[in-house]
């Protein structure tokens, strides 16, 4: 209780320049995925109004992990993590089979994605795990979180979800940056092997379905063959580059519209949204971005503690991520993982983890000025 | 708190290492920036052209062929509408898939599709699988769209004959363009798909007939699915063909023919206009228009009756007596004879060692020309042919069109034989033998003929040596201006002889008829001048058997060659019919016949022009 007092006093300004950033990509997502899906027909709903629905009760997510101490949310952690990693086992056993993966546990109308809540869970736990722990040794530092992430990596991978999978193990990777490793020379080593992980096939070939080698062989050579393996790698490049300067104005995608690029209100939005605004949309794109992602670094590097900061390095880190990593395959740069674009790419579950992950960002921020001990 | 001081070190330690993630975040997205502005700025104009090619195609529009008429603007050809099959390959995700689905649901051989999609072009054109597809088959091809990106169904114009096998040869049929004429530069300007003539005028009127393909852009979607039309360019329909035949009269020659093997041949001397081409046995160009399969093809090219086979044109048989007009032109320009000398005819002509015997056992007494030609006497003729000598007989016969194609605007015309030492020389490479030029006199031996080069020949004599191409094409009506073009008929050089001799011989030919060996030729309707023969297709040795005793494949071919009115001659007829046996009974009727039809529709309808 006294807690909640001492919070009622002690909070930093609401910060609206972030908030407005986020419902800026926000907006322009909406816009994308009702330009790439206003011809279709079908469907109950069109999928920018569910777009909006998802960002509704993201918001509402968004909320709750910023009203609430984020102390508090992190001694949730373990039990959150064993529902998900149930959630987890229950796609596989029962989850509906989609695309050649299972990844979905339907709702009533609505299917939900537990990789995605994984992935904050699994910040929120690591980030708990380091607070609470004196990090003396190898087994401390490196060892025990990495068999906290373990069983929640392979229940992804086992699904197969390989962009959740790679995320998982860039937040882990994130985290040992930060506080896993003592020297800094192994953290630089660190960055650049989640860096360069996308690159890094052999190790995980054996493991991988049919279609995402055939996207991993597309990625070698896509104009090898523009009908069939590299097809999505091809057709997302050639969107991209005749958007040119200016774009090809609003609806004026023709890539898109007549769905050339597949997949173009999920993991190729980007692609949509380059063809259609063009080279200058896209350095207004990144701007948002980087300016969200700095904004988020401060807070990180502002925050009152150890559980705060690692939160925020998290989530940062999460995000980041993401966008580099989406940003890059549909640019023809890493290959095909599927990656969502964060707060732009169709999608409930990413969408409401995602602003959920941003609300606990802020709550980190709104609480750097309170005292705690 | 003990930990304190290690927490707030260890805090200030990762907030320092935050400065990594920050560089680290810089530099990554300026590398996509840097990539992005690759993409975009500096192989923009590259990507821009892709997604053009992207989302358009380039559907060929066929035209429609021009229509065929005959002489009085009856309908011979004509088109319907009929539905296509094509695919594009750009749009092809799963090519063995979509073999398999089109086989499965129309129920095509795998193999004829995988050939039709390797045929050599743009992946970006789509090529033509099958046409003539039934409303069914199009329909279900239709409603299995989705599932089949790439496949599209045109509607297009397909050659069709109201007349079935009526005038065929002549006519011909069209077909998709063989690889191997695509190769060649006539063609250039077509496709895979493309339809062409392949037999009959259809053929050889082809660059007329076949219009301009045009060409409609449209865009798609990534399922090949037409979404708008971007710009057309109309096709330009073939011109339409007037021919010189007259349908009724085609139509009565192919009756008389029935079911025998045979060639009736009608011109009108005058104007080298071909009346009427029958050929049996026939075909029916629309099924030859379809796509055969591979069973039905060989049905037909292996039919020992050779229904594909322009008898008219391409059949070459010695013309037996028949040739015996050209011979005694010869004989009376050469002065070998004069129309008052006469031969003595015993029924045998000595020549060596070997008797050849005249057809009349019992011999004609003494022939003049006159008598030779009506009672048709073997002796004469072989007297006049030892005394003029092969070269010399060569050469008249030469002046009467034969041994020479006669130009009709067919493809693959034959010419047949004349034979001269020279020929012999060149062909048998052996000296020539004089006993042979007195089975040549009587048109046997090396010498062979088509049907329409004995009409031609028949209508030179009937026209007083005056001689036009064969002709089938009197006007081309240009779609686009509506312009009629009218073709002349063309002048063939002239067979010299002085017209006493036109006016003997024709007198003689018209005695045939009345008195000669074609008295069953005589029409009460119209007065008809000819010369019947029967041309020899075996040896049979010294004995003859009854007709009907000898296997029908080894029996004589009747002919007929004939002109009406004597007087003032308006037609020229040839009738062979294969293994029939005399002419003067199986042929001269067959002329006849053709004469009389003629004169009545001249009567009903005197030269009515072709309607535009």
């Amino acid at each position: 209780m006294i807690d909640r007092l001492i919070d009622n006093r002690g909070l930093d300004s609401f910060d609206y320049r972030f908030l407005a950033l986020v419902f800026a990509i926000l907006g322009i997502g909406v816009l994308s995925i009702h330009s790439v899906t206003h011809a279709q027909q079908g469907g109950v709903a069109p999928y920018y109004i569910k777009q909006l629905a998802w960002i509704l009760m993201g918001s509402a997510a968004f909320v709750v992990m910023l009203v609430s101490d984020y102390h508090r949310i992190a001694r949730l952690a373990y039990p959150l993590y064993g529902a998900v990693l149930l959630m987890l086992a229950f796609v596989l056993i029962e989850g509906r089979t989609s695309k050649g993966a299972q990844r979905w546990i339907a709702l009533g109308p609505f299917s939900f994605q537990p990789s995605e809540f994984a992935k904050l869970v699994l910040i929120l736990v690591l980030a708990h795990y380091y607070s609470k722990t004196p990090r003396v040794g190898w087994l401390q530092r490196v060892i025990m979180p990495g068999m906290l992430m373990f069983p929640g990596l392979v229940l992804i991978l086992k699904q197969p979800d390989l962009g959740s999978g790679l995320s998982f193990v860039a937040v882990y990777a994130a985290m040992l940056l930060m506080v896993g490793v003592r020297s800094k020379a192994l953290g630089v080593i660190l960055l650049l092997i989640v860096m360069l992980f996308p690159f890094a096939w052999e190790g995980v070939w054996g493991s991988l379905h049919d279609y995402q080698r055939q996207r991993i062989m597309a990625f070698v050579d896509p104009d090898y063959d523009p009908g069939g393996k590299g097809y999505h790698a091809l057709q997302s490049r050639i969107a991209i580059g005749s958007g040119e300067l200016m774009g090809k104005g609003l609806y004026g995608g023709t890539q898109s519209q007549l769905k050339f690029l597949p997949e173009g209100h999920t993991d190729f939005v980007f692609a949509v949204y380059a063809e259609e605004w063009g080279f200058l949309g896209v350095l207004l794109l990144l701007v948002l971005f980087v300016a969200l992602i700095w904004l988020s670094l401060e807070i990180a590097s502002k925050a009152k503690d150890q559980l705060g900061a690692l939160l925020a390095a998290g989530i940062v880190a999460m995000l980041c991520f993401c966008v580099v990593v989406n940003i890059g395959m549909t640019a023809g740069m890493f290959p095909i993982v599927g990656i969502p674009l964060p707060l732009m790419s169709y999608g409930g579950s990413a969408t409401i983890m995602t602003m959920a992950s941003l609300g606990l960002l802020l709550n980190v921020k709104r609480r750097r000025l309170s005292l705690f001990y | 708190m003990a930990t304190s001081n290690t927490h707030e070190s260890e805090l200030g330690e990762l907030q320092r290492r935050l400065m990594l993630l920050r560089v680290g975040l810089l530099l990554v997205v300026g590398l996509l920036a840097v990539r992005l502005w690759h993409l975009q700025i500096r192989e923009g104009p590259y990507y821009r052209d892709l997604s053009e090619n992207n989302r358009t195609r380039s559907v060929l529009l066929e035209p429609a062929r021009g229509l065929i008429y005959d002489r009085h603007g009856v309908l011979l050809a004509n088109n319907v509408p009929s539905f296509s099959l094509y695919v594009t390959l750009e749009d092809v995700k799963d090519r063995e898939g979509l073999i398999q689905s089109l086989s499965d649901l129309l129920g095509l051989d795998p193999a004829m599709i995988r050939k039709k999609l390797s045929v050599r072009g743009s992946k970006m054109l789509p090529k033509k699988i099958k046409d003539r597809l039934t409303l069914r088959d199009a329909t279900v091809i239709e409603s299995h769209r989705l599932d089949l990106p790439g496949v599209m169904i045109q509607v297009e114009s397909q050659r069709n004959y109201p007349g079935g096998m009526a005038a065929a040869h002549l006519l011909g049929y069209v077909g998709e363009i063989s690889p191997e004429q695509l190769e060649k530069p006539e063609f250039a300007d077509l496709h895979q798909g493309s339809v062409v003539g392949q037999y009959g005028v259809e053929k050889s009127f082809d660059r007329h007939v076949r219009g301009q393909a045009g060409q409609k852009s449209v865009e798609v979607d990534a399922l090949g699915h037409e979404k708008r039309t971007v710009q057309v360019d109309k096709p330009l329909a073939g011109n339409d063909l007037y021919l010189t035949i007259d349908i009724r009269l085609q139509k009565v020659a192919e009756e008389l023919l029935g079911e025998e093997s045979g060639a009736i041949v009608a011109l009108d001397p005058t104007s080298g206009d071909v009346l009427a081409m029958a050929s049996r046995p026939g075909f029916d160009p629309n099924i030859m228009s379809r796509e055969l399969t591979p069973k039905q093809w060989v049905e037909i090219v292996q039919d020992e009756r050779r229904p594909l086979n322009n008898r008219a044109s391409q059949g070459q048989y010695p013309p037996g007596s028949t040739f015996k007009v050209p011979m005694a032109v010869a004989a009376l320009e050469s002065n070998t004879m004069s129309p008052s000398s006469s031969v003595l005819c015993t029924g045998g002509y000595q020549f060596g060692k070997r008797v050849y015997h005249d057809w009349k056992a019992t011999g004609h007494g003494y022939v003049d020309l006159h008598k030779a030609l009506v009672h048709s006497c073997d002796v004469y003729f072989y007297t006049i042919g030892q005394r003029m000598g092969i070269d010399m007989m060569a050469e008249y016969a030469t002046d009467f069109g034969l041994g020479h194609e006669t130009g009709i605007e067919l493809p693959s015309e034959r010419v047949g034989s004349i034979p001269s030492t020279a020929w012999k020389l060149k062909v048998k490479k052996e000296a020539w033998l004089p006993g042979e030029t007195i089975s040549a006199a009587i048109g046997q031996g090396y010498v062979t003929v088509t049907p329409l080069q004995m009409a031609s020949m028949i209508g030179t004599v009937a026209n007083d040596g005056v001689s036009y191409r064969p002709r089938l094409v009197q006007a081309i009506m240009d779609r686009t201006t509506g312009n009629l073009q009218e073709l002349p008929a063309v002048a063939r050089g002239k067979a010299h002889a002085k017209p006493e001799t036109f006016r003997i011989v024709k007198e003689a030919l018209a005695a045939v008829v009345t008195e000669g060996t074609a008295t069953r030729a005589k029409s009460p309707l119209v007065t008809i001048g000819g010369k019947t023969g029967t041309a020899q297709v075996a040896a049979l040795g010294k004995e003859k058997k009854p007709e009907k005793d000898i296997p029908k494949k080894f029996r004589d071919h009747a002919w007929f060659v004939a002109f009406a009115p004597v007087e003032s001659p308006k037609i020229a007829v040839a009738v062979l019919a294969e293994h029939m046996g005399h002419g003067g009974s199986a042929a001269a009727p067959l002329a006849k016949e053709v004469i009389e039809t003629y004169i009545k529709l001249m009567a009903e309808e005197p030269a009515a022009a072709p309607q535009s």
